[in-house]
C-alpha cells in the first residue's frame, strides 16, 4: 500500500513516536529456522524494531513504528518467505487468562500443601500439648488464604450450578472442602487431636491438577486450529465517489457502496459486479473446486475469492444478511443440542453426589443416634465427605483426554476438548463430503499426453496464475521436474484464461471449447496446435482403507455431497458406499437430523461452508485442515495432511480413552467402596486420608498414561 | 524447641520464595511457548564473521 512511502516517513518520525506491538499469525512457522529467521530478519526491516516468534501458538508479535500497517508487516515477512494474516482482537485472551488462574491457583494449593504436610508429618509422628497446638495454627494460617484462593474456581463454579438449581462435581468438592476447613478450624480453637488441612488442600491440588490439565488440552489445539483460521474477508476497499479507496471493516460496509475486489482478496460481503471480468473460487460456499467465471451483473457472495483481475462490486447484502451469514446462523442453531450434551464427569457426578451426601448425612445420624455426640459424629460425617470426595474421579476424565489428544495430534489431528472425545467414541454412523474430504480437492492435472516443449510453456504459464487449475498444473509439472519456458507478455482473462507469447508463437490455456458443464480441463494452444489436459480431483491416497477402518470400527460410511450425481456416483462406486449428491446445506442438515431422529449418532466428516450446518449438527464432526474457517470452527475435531486414517483414528483413539476412562471410575469406585466403611466407622485420621488420596490419584494418571501409544 | 522457632520460618520462606518464583516465572511469559523455547537451543545466535 504506503510502502514505499514507509522510510522516509520513519527517518523523520523515528525518535518521538512509540512502538506499538502488533500480532501476526504465521502458520507456516515449524522449526528452530524459522523462529530465528524471523526475529533476526524482521528487525531488519526498516521500522521494525523487535520480532518475538510464539512457536506454541504459531505467532509473531511484532513491535514497530506505528505508520507501518498490518500490511506492510504482512509484505515483510512474506518478502522472508512466510504468509501471515492479521490476529482479530486476540480472540483467545479469556483461554489465556483462564489458564494462568488456573496455574497460579494450581501453585498455590502446591505450596500449601507440602508446607501444611511438612508439620502435618510432625503432628502425626507424635507431636503434643503445645506444640501440636502450634502447628495446627500454623496450618491454619497457610491454608485458609490457600483455601479461598485456589479453591474460588470450584466454589464458583458450585454456585453458579446451585443458582440454576443444578449439580456438577463442584457441588461435593466444594461442600467437602469448606466443611473440612470450617471444623479443623474449630478442632483448632479448641486444642483438638485431629485437624484435616492438609486433607482439604491436597484435594484442592490433585482436582486443580486435573482442571489445569483440560484447559491445557483445550488451549494447545486452539491454538493450532486458530493458526489455520483467518482466511475469511475481514475488510473490502470501499470506493469513494471521487474514486479514492479506504479500507473498511466487514461490520461497518453498507449495501449500496461500490468496493475494489483486488485478485487473490475474499469478497466481505454479498453484491453484485459492475465492471470487470472474472473468475470466483466459490469453494467456501458450495464446496465445487472449479472456478465459476463472473462478468458485470453477476451475483457475487462473501466468502468468495477473486481468482482472477481486479473487480469493482456494487454491494447489496452486508454483515448479518449475507448468504454466508444465513449459514452462520444455521450452524449456531444446529450447534445448540451440542451444547446440551452432558459429558460423562457431569453424568458420574449426578449420580455421585447425591450418594455422598446422603452416606455423610447418615453416618452423622447414626453416630448421634449411637449416642457419640455431636463432635465426634460431625468429624465422622466430614471424614466420610474428604474420603469419598472426587479426587481421583476429578483426574479421572482429564487425565485420560490429555494423553490421548496428544497421542492424536502427533499424528495429524486437533481434538478441540474433552467433550469432543466423548462423543466421537459414541459414534455410529459416519457421513462424509466428497469434495476436499473423501478426495484432494485440489485439480490435478494429467500430463501425460503431452510432450517436453508443450509441458516447458505449459509451466511458464501457469505458474503465472492463481487460478486453482493454474496451480495444480504447475504443482504437475514441477513435481515432474520439467524447466518452465520463459513466456513473455503474459496476460490473465478472468473466466477465459492465460494468453502469452513464447518464441515469437502465440500461447494460451483457454477454457476447452464446447466443454461440458463444470468438467475440469484446460486447452494448451501453441501456434494453432491444441492439445486438452484433463483434471481430476483425485480420492485421498488411503480413503479406501480409511473407510475399512472405519467399518471395523462399526461406523458404515455414506457419501452425502453438494456435488453434481454423476462424479459423486463414481466416487461412490469405486468405494462400494451408498451416496446422495446435490445436497445443498439445508438438505444437508435434514439428513442429520433424520438420521438422529432414527436413534443413530452420525459422525459428520466434511470441509465446505456448505456442510457447517450439518457439521455442527451431528454427533461429532471432523474437518479437514484445509476447509473453510466455519467448517473449522464447527467441527469437534481437525486432520491435518493427505491422509484421511486419522479420522479413522481418531473414532479408534476416543474409544479407547473411554475405556480407559471408565477402568479409571472402576477404580474409584473400588477406592470408595473399600475407603467409606473405614470411615463409617471412624477409623479414618488425617494419615490415612491423604495416604489414601495420594495413591488412587496416583494410579488414576499411572493408568491414563497407557494411552500414550493408543494412536500407534 | 528454640530449634523450631529458627527451622519452622526457614521452611516457610523458603516455600514461600519457590512460590513467588513461579509466580513471577509465570507472570514473565516463560511458559508461554514451551515448544518454541525447545527449538531455540538450536538457534546458532553468532553471525558468521
Amino acid at each position: 500500500m504506503n510502502a514505499p512511502a514507509l522510510p522516509l516517513a520513519f527517518r523523520e518520525g523515528a525518535a518521538e513516536r512509540p512502538l506499538v506491538t502488533t500480532r501476526l499469525t504465521v502458520p507456516g512457522m515449524k522449526c528452530a529456522g524459522c523462529i530465528g529467521k524471523i526475529e533476526r530478519e524482521l528487525a531488519k526491516t526498516p521500522g521494525i524494531a523487535a520480532a518475538r516468534a510464539n512457536l506454541s501458538a504459531k505467532r509473531v508479535a511484532i513491535s514497530h513504528d506505528p505508520v507501518m500497517d498490518e500490511g506492510a508487516l504482512a509484505a515483510a515477512l512474506l518478502a522472508l518467505g512466510f504468509e501471515s494474516q492479521p490476529v482479530a482482537d486476540n480472540p483467545l485472551a479469556s483461554d489465556d487468562a483462564e489458564r494462568g488462574r488456573l496455574t497460579r491457583a494450581l501453585g498455590v494449593a502446591g505450596f500449601g500443601m507440602m508446607n501444611i504436610m511438612l508439620l502435618s508429618v510432625s503432628v502425626w509422628s507424635g507431636a503434643e500439648g503445645a506444640t501440636r497446638g502450634l502447628f495446627h495454627w500454623l496450618s491454619a494460617a497457610i491454608a485458609l488464604p490457600v483455601v479461598a484462593y485456589s479453591g474460588r474456581p470450584f466454589f464458583a463454579s458450585a454456585w453458579m450450578a446451585l443458582r440454576h438449581r443444578r449439580t456438577n462435581m463442584d457441588v461435593p468438592i466444594s461442600i467437602g472442602v469448606i466443611l473440612a476447613t470450617v471444623m479443623s478450624l474449630y478442632e483448632t480453637v479448641t486444642g483438638g487431636e485431629h485437624a484435616f488441612f492438609d486433607s482439604a488442600v491436597m484435594l484442592l491440588f490433585f482436582l486443580l491438577a486435573g482442571r489445569a490439565l483440560d484447559s491445557a488440552m483445550r488451549d494447545r489445539t486452539r491454538a493450532g486450529i486458530g493458526a489455520l483460521l483467518g482466511r475469511m474477508g475481514k475488510s473490502a476497499s470501499v470506493i469513494a465517489l471521487d474514486g479514492t479507496t479506504r479500507r473498511v471493516a466487514a461490520k461497518d460496509l453498507a449495501p449500496g457502496m461500490l468496493v475494489l475486489v483486488a485478485a487473490g482478496e475474499a469478497l466481505a460481503a454479498d453484491g453484485e459486479v459492475t465492471e470487470g471480468t472474472s473468475a470466483l473460487d466459490n469453494a467456501m460456499l458450495t464446496g465445487e473446486s472449479a472456478p465459476e467465471p463472473v462478468a458485470p451483473g453477476s451475483v457475487v457472495h462473501a466468502g468468495a475469492i477473486n481468482m482472477g483481475a481486479a473487480l469493482k462490486v456494487r454491494l447489496t447484502h452486508v454483515a448479518e444478511d449475507t448468504a454466508l451469514a444465513e449459514i452462520a446462523r444455521a450452524m449456531d442453531e444446529a450447534g445448540q443440542s451440542r451444547s446440551a450434551y452432558v459429558r460423562i464427569a457431569d453424568r458420574a457426578s449426578r449420580l455421585y453426589a447425591p450418594v455422598v451426601h446422603t452416606l455423610a448425612l447418615l453416618a452423622f445420624a447414626g453416630w448421634m443416634i449411637a449416642g457419640a455426640g455431636w463432635h465426634a459424629s460431625l468429624t465422622i460425617a466430614i471424614a466420610v465427605l474428604i474420603i469419598t470426595c472426587p479426587c481421583a474421579m476429578g483426574l479421572a476424565v482429564p487425565a485420560a483426554q490429555v494423553v490421548a489428544s496428544g497421542a492424536l495430534m502427533r499424528r495429524g489431528l486437533l481434538v478441540k476438548d474433552g467433550s469432543a472425545l466423548e462423543r466421537l467414541a459414541e459414534c455410529d454412523l459416519a457421513v462424509l463430503d466428497k469434495t476436499g474430504t473423501l478426495t484432494l480437492g485440489t485439480p490435478q492435472a494429467d500430463v501425460s499426453k503431452l510432450d517436453a516443449e508443450a509441458r516447458a510453456v505449459a509451466l511458464g504459464l501457469a505458474q503465472s496464475s492463481r487460478h486453482p487449475l493454474s496451480r495444480g498444473l504447475a504443482a504437475a509439472l514441477l513435481r515432474e521436474g520439467v524447466p518452465p519456458a520463459r513466456v513473455d507478455e503474459i496476460s490473465e482473462t478472468g473466466g477465459s484464461g492465460l494468453a502469452g507469447r513464447w518464441q515469437g508463437l502465440a500461447v494460451a490455456l483457454e477454457k476447452p471449447e464446447g466443454a461440458a458443464e463444470g468438467s475440469l480441463a484446460t486447452t494448451l494452444r501453441i501456434g494453432d496446435t491444441r492439445q486438452t489436459i484433463l483434471f481430476s480431483d483425485p480420492l485421498r491416497p488411503d480413503a479406501a482403507a480409511a473407510l475399512k477402518a472405519l467399518a471395523a470400527e462399526g461406523l458404515p460410511a455414506r457419501i452425502l455431497s453438494g456435488d453434481r450425481a454423476a462424479p459423486v456416483a463414481a466416487i461412490a462406486a469405486a468405494l462400494g458406499i451408498p451416496a446422495e449428491a446435490e445436497a445443498d446445506p439445508r438438505t444437508k442438515l435434514a439428513a442429520l437430523e433424520a438420521l438422529k431422529a432414527a436413534g443413530h449418532r452420525p459422525l459428520m466428516v466434511g470441509d465446505g461452508l456448505n456442510d457447517g450446518p450439518a457439521l455442527a449438527a451431528a454427533h461429532a464432526s471432523i474437518a479437514p485442515g484445509t476447509a473453510s474457517d466455519a467448517s473449522q470452527q464447527a467441527a469437534d475435531a481437525v486432520f491435518i495432511g493427505e491422509a484421511l486414517m486419522p479420522v479413522a483414528l481418531a473414532v479408534r483413539v476416543a474409544r479407547r480413552t473411554m475405556t480407559v476412562v471408565r477402568q479409571n471410575f472402576g477404580f474409584s469406585i473400588l477406592y470408595n467402596a473399600l475407603a467409606v466403611p473405614l470411615a463409617l466407622t471412624g477409623q479414618v485420621t488425617p494419615l490415612v486420608a491423604a495416604i489414601a488420596m495420594s495413591v488412587s490419584s496416583l494410579v488414576v494418571i499411572a493408568n491414563s498414561l497407557r494411552l500414550a501409544g493408543a494412536a500407534k | 524447641m528454640t530449634g523450631l522457632a529458627l527451622l519452622i520460618p526457614i521452611a516457610l520462606g523458603m516455600g514461600l520464595l519457590g512460590l513467588c518464583a513461579f509466580l513471577w516465572s509465570m507472570r514473565a511469559g516463560q511458559y508461554d511457548d514451551m515448544e518454541g523455547a525447545a527449538h531455540r537451543i538450536l538457534i546458532d545466535e553468532e553471525d558468521a564473521p
